[in-house]
């Protein structure tokens, strides 16, 4: 699986990343400058957390006309899989590619934590190493991470099951005190329409090692590898 | 041409929340002024530009804005337009 990795001026969870698909899973991985424009032999595309051009604006805002997401759009749409971590999420629903948006959390404080989530389907490539229902604990680390979508499209990504994970107490329970940042229907990650392209806040390459005290993020990078032999 | 200072105003639509405006009102409450029913914190931006006229200045500035400046998903914006001076 050739896996590639955006960095932007300000991207600081890039390296997270690529120890996990090149150093752990073993997996041909390539660092991509923000102003290349050819990823054509790209499986997976990783936006990964940071600051973006300082997050100047708002978050996400600059990179989304960037020469690498322009050619990241392109993936996207032929198929391939996109995954956005924390500040990538947020450049992928400034893009469009996700629905809505990422505003302040609710309490207005930076949160850097382990929190539960609740893993909604294991029926995509992200997340067939794991069980629907199941729930897992993955770092968070954020200031702006409150899913925010208007009625009509939180009804449409119900609908459609885009939901991917949603933050939760320890035993499973979407409970208010239970949402650290105040999103929408407990929203911590969700993927487009078709499946391929997933954004979550919650960082699992930060979880995928048991030197930094858990593991549950594995799993989710395993899924892509498993999906890439199977196609 | 002619140039032109926009002074844009991006704020958040009234369906989203905003912790740091409610901050500030419950802060104003707390000092007496309890007058104060609602604060909202947006942005101001100032954008100096050319175009041949008044209707292409705006036309611009409307690109500008539902592309990089708002988020229309999230916010909302207005713009005063002032020509400064002929090129």
């Amino acid at each position: 699986m050739n896996v590639g990795i955006i960095v932007f001026p300000g991207s600081n969870c890039d390296r997270d990343v690529a120890y996990v698909t090149r150093d752990i899973l073993q997996q041909p991985t390539r660092m991509v400058w923000h102003q290349e424009d050819d990823l054509s032999e790209l499986d997976l595309i990783v936006v990964p957390g940071g600051f973006s051009y300082g997050d100047y604006l708002r978050c996400g805002a600059i990179a989304r006309f960037s020469a690498a997401m322009q050619a990241t759009a392109l993936r996207a749409q032929q198929g391939k899989l996109v995954l956005g971590i924390c500040n990538g999420f947020q450049i992928l629903t400034e893009m469009g590619l996700l629905p809505g948006a990422l505003v302040r959390n609710r309490d207005l404080h930076f949160i850097c934590d382990r929190i539960p989530l609740t893993v909604e389907r294991s029926d995509l490539p992200w997340t067939r190493q794991y069980r629907a229902g199941q729930v897992i604990t993955l770092p968070i680390a954020h200031g702006e991470g409150c899913y925010y979508a208007d009625e009509a499209t939180l009804a449409q990504l119900e609908a459609n099951r885009q939901v991917m994970f949603r933050y939760c107490s320890p035993s499973g329970d979407h409970t208010e005190a239970s949402n650290p940042n105040g999103s929408l229907h407990h929203i911590a990650g969700l993927c487009n329409r078709q499946g391929n392209v997933l954004g979550l806040m919650p960082h699992p390459e930060r979880a995928a090692d048991a030197l930094l005290g858990g593991t549950d993020g594995l799993a989710l990078f395993q899924s892509v590898m498993q999906a890439m032999v199977l196609a | 041409m002619q140039t032109y200072q926009a002074e844009i105003y991006v704020t958040l639509r009234p369906s989203v929340l905003d912790p740091a405006g409610t901050a500030v009102q419950s802060s104003l409450n707390q000092m007496g002024y309890d007058t104060v029913s609602q604060v909202r914190i947006g942005k101001y931006i100032q954008v100096t530009l050319a175009a041949a006229n008044d209707e292409q200045a705006r036309q611009q500035l409307d690109r500008i804005c539902d592309q990089l400046l708002a988020n229309p998903v999230i916010e909302t914006y207005r713009f005063d337009l002032n020509a400064v001076a002929t090129v």
